[in-house]
């Protein structure tokens, strides 16, 4: 809840300062010992739910986090020049997407997905975040407005909708008149 | 189920095309841990003496450190080694960045390449699935065109390639192996061109499996932090600014120049500003809080990263100023030459040009301005293409092949190996039987563990020492303690001293440790990352076996003999350990003679500086002492080198 009494809920997200980023992986270690099972038993940052896109030679370290699952393949292949670097969307979008391999278990095929390393208990930050010395990751807990869901009809309600739906306002109050005089 | 390693080498026959998995001995594993230390076994037991480096039967392997995938952070460094062409030892180089770790995820504690392809091929690694591809299409491409050209018919960005320029496939003794940000330099890229092996690229999908998980992820991420936040680790020169030190104490030139008073504010005002107005950030190598590479943008040239003290070899090899680095390297790394011997080479040919050893007619078409002649050079030297022919073996060789005087000129060469350009005044004798013994070539792979200089107020020397949780015995302490003069310290200290400032360094390469987090910093400050201390708490979480600090230590000095004995079965003598005449201005011969016998005697060496037959058998070398005593190194009734009887005669 927040002052004004609307439900809220916690957002949890990893801002990247990719000026910041020093292309070390030690988000990708991290992230991918956290979810060996048993707990840090091994690395294999191709199992990882982040990773740092890397091209030296156009100054690009970005790291990108697997995000839900796109529907379908996107359209986007536009370009971005942003500080003299130029990116193409794909450096940024964080969607395990089915047109690119990122972000898919290299034994199973499944999709990987960022859970901000959710445990009990809960821990401080994120392990890749918790990882990054250079600060290139960001840790934020943000509280968002829940939108009020809409009520939930009734079974009758329901049943009488779906009368008036098929046979009109009119019918139904008509039968209901007439049965109840029965 | 095997821990921190795979258990397993890839073994490639490029003569035959074979591609073999192999699984290891873990036992060898615990003996020599990895790195150098296995690849020393492997070129023991596998490269007869007397093997031409040039022929098929050399080795050359890339040996991951054992704790490199792990995460222990700073430990990334995959060695590679040989048997070197320029002087016939133990060729060892490490590259650190990504090949090292990307190759144990694919499920390889390291490659190991024998034969020599019919032509140009380069090697694709995908765990499991290795293929021998044709690379003809590559020939002379330069570094980065060759990975790009490859990770695009690989059709995977996410593949990691170590690949020689022009200059490795052309087998100049200068030629450097590179992967992204890192470089093994020198010694090993010649005979990667040599069995005709363009590129091998790597991409893992495995898991390096730990086995005290918790244990070790504590003490990593601890680790981590604590590196991060000591100022006394990872590379000075990335950030410091003021380069005075090496601009106004080591010798510009062929090591000929020294220039006192070169460094002054305003231009360290105007190279600050050139670096930050063209660096686009720092990068670092795998699991590494230190960024230690500066990534340039010079005007006309492709965006390129250099790191160390390779930021002044160019300029000071030219008396030009750093402008002149940042246009050169960039164009040098391409081709595939190393920074280090590369300028001093060319510093070396153009003082012959200028003593008329050389003539004009040796360098057609040569521009007449210093920098024109240098770029002039480094594609004769890469290309191998007239005198670059002769240069591209580096100075010691060249001079060998140009004769008439040229010997003189090769006065900064130890074991044939170029060295810092450093020239002194008094001989300072831990730093001399560092440079004359060290086998892995270049003093900063031997110092780095005890200060370089005393402290001389009380109080802070006190400090110092209770900081000072490095030390593997507290005799150093002491040692560090009553020493106020630089070149004084009892010789027993000395011996020892240096021991421990190559423990260090042989622990860091079969380990994976980059030195700048462990064996190269202790010296300033104290306060390094890693020590005896707590290497074997890591390798114990990492593999699951009991280490302790002795049994460490013992694992170095098995390293360190098995390597100087591979060293003296080709040809590896005392006569060999001598710095260059002039590098210190005052020489005493027989004191530096007498420094060197006890130093052998405290390594268990022979007078000869070879190991002795219970020194061997003590390490559990004993099949080394037997395979030197039919070899004739060995008689196998030596004694060490202060019971020798020339020592004692010398003595007398």
């Amino acid at each position: 809840m927040n002052s004004d009494g609307k439900k809220t809920r916690i957002v949890k997200d990893i801002k990247v300062d990719t000026k910041k980023c020093a292309g070390c992986r030690g988000c990708e270690i991290a992230c991918s010992a956290f979810h060996a099972v048993p707990k840090f038993s091994s690395v294999n940052t191709a199992r990882s739910r982040i990773m740092v896109v890397m091209d030296e030679v156009r100054d690009i370290f970005v790291p990108i986090r697997a995000g839900d699952h796109a529907l379908a393949e996107c359209n986007g292949r536009n370009r971005y020049v942003i500080d003299g670097k130029e990116y193409d969307e794909c450096t940024f979008c964080p969607a395990s997407c089915p047109s690119r391999d990122a972000f898919k278990d290299p034994d199973s095929g499944f999709p990987l997905k960022c859970d901000m390393c959710e445990s009990v208990p809960p821990l401080e930050k994120p392990m890749c975040v918790d990882a990054c010395t250079f600060g290139a990751l960001i840790y934020e807990e943000r509280e968002e407005a829940v939108e009020a869901e809409p009520k939930k009809l009734g079974e009758m309600e329901v049943g009488l909708k779906s009368l008036i739906k098929k046979y009109g306002l009119k019918k139904v109050m008509d039968t209901i008149a007439r049965v109840s005089k029965e | 189920m095997r821990y921190a390693e795979t258990g397993f080498n890839l073994e490639i026959d490029l003569t035959r095309g074979s591609i073999d998995k192999v699984e290891t001995d873990p036992k060898e594993t615990a003996s020599y841990l990895g790195g150098n230390g296995i690849s020393a076994k492997l070129l023991f037991d596998r490269v007869p003496p007397g093997t031409d480096p040039f022929s098929p039967d050399n080795l050359l392997i890339f040996s991951n450190g054992l704790l490199n995938g792990t995460p222990v952070p700073g430990a990334n460094r995959v060695a590679v080694n040989t048997m070197a062409p320029v002087n016939g030892l133990m060729g060892h180089s490490l590259m650190g960045g990504m090949f090292g770790p990307e190759l144990k995820m694919a499920g390889w504690d390291r490659i190991v390449l024998r034969g020599k392809a019919p032509d140009l091929v380069y090697i694709a690694i995908h765990n499991d699935r290795v293929e021998i591809r044709d690379a003809t299409h590559l020939r002379g491409k330069g570094m980065y065109d060759t990975a790009r050209l490859i990770k695009e018919e690989l059709k995977d960005n996410r593949a990691w390639v170590a690949t020689i320029g022009p200059a490795g496939e052309n087998r100049s003794y200068l030629a450097s192996i590179d992967c992204g940000n890192s470089s093994a330099a020198r010694t090993v890229g010649p005979v990667m061109g040599d069995k005709r092996v363009k590129a091998i690229a790597v991409r893992g999908t495995r898991d390096v499996y730990l086995a005290h998980p918790k244990e070790l992820w504590e003490m990593c991420s601890r680790l981590r932090k604590e590196l991060d936040a000591n100022p006394n680790i990872g590379d000075w020169m990335a950030t410091d600014e003021d380069d005075s030190f090496h601009h106004n104490n080591f010798s510009w030139g062929n090591a000929r120049i020294r220039r006192k008073t070169f460094w002054s504010a305003t231009l360290g005002e105007r190279w600050r500003n050139l670096k930050y107005d063209h660096m686009s950030r720092q990068t670092g190598c795998w699991n590494c809080p230190k960024a230690c590479h500066n990534v340039i943008k010079w005007p006309n040239r492709r965006r390129f990263s250099y790191k160390c003290y390779g930021k002044d070899t160019y300029h000071m090899a030219s008396f030009q100023e750093l402008d002149f680095t940042y246009e050169i390297l960039p164009i040098a790394q391409d081709l595939g030459l190393d920074s280090y011997s590369t300028p001093q080479t060319i510093a070396f040919a153009l003082e012959l040009l200028e003593a008329g050893i050389l003539t004009e007619k040796d360098f057609p078409g040569m521009p007449s301005d210093v920098r024109g002649r240098f770029f002039y050079l480094i594609d004769k030297m890469a290309h191998r293409e007239g005198i670059g022919d002769i240069l591209a073996d580096g100075v010691s060789m060249a001079a060998e092949r140009i004769g008439k005087g040229a010997e003189k000129f090769d006065h900064n060469t130890v074991k044939k190996f170029e060295q810092l350009p450093i020239k002194l005044g008094k001989l300072n004798p831990a730093y001399f039987l560092m440079i004359a013994t060290g086998e892995d070539m270049a003093i900063t792979q031997i110092e780095g563990s005890f200060p370089q200089d005393p402290i001389t107020d009380p109080e802070m020397k006190e400090e110092f020492i209770k900081k000072w949780v490095a030390v593997p015995d507290k005799k150093f302490a002491e040692w560090f303690r009553q020493w106020e003069k630089r070149d004084q310290l009892p010789a027993d200290a000395m011996v020892a001293i240096v021991d421990w400032n190559e423990c260090m360094h042989y622990l860091d390469d079969s380990l994976g440790f980059c030195g700048f987090v462990s064996s190269f910093r202790g010296q300033f400050g104290g306060t390094t990352g890693y020590h005896v201390w707590n290497m074997p708490q890591l390798i114990t979480h990492a593999t699951g076996w009991e280490f302790d600090k002795d049994r460490l230590w013992e694992c170095f000095q098995r390293n360190r003999n098995l390597v100087r004995a591979l060293n003296n079965r080709a040809g590896l003598r005392r006569s060999w350990e001598r710095p260059p005449e002039d590098h210190w201005a005052v020489r005493d011969e027989e004191y530096e003679q007498e420094l060197l016998t006890q130093y052998y005697d405290f390594k268990g060496w022979t007078f000869d500086g070879i190991p002795t037959r219970e020194t061997l058998e003590r390490l559990g070398l004993g099949y080394v002492a037997e395979n030197l005593i039919k070899g004739g190194v060995l008689t196998g009734n030596e004694a060490t080198a202060l019971n020798d009887a020339r020592a004692k005669k010398k003595k007398q």
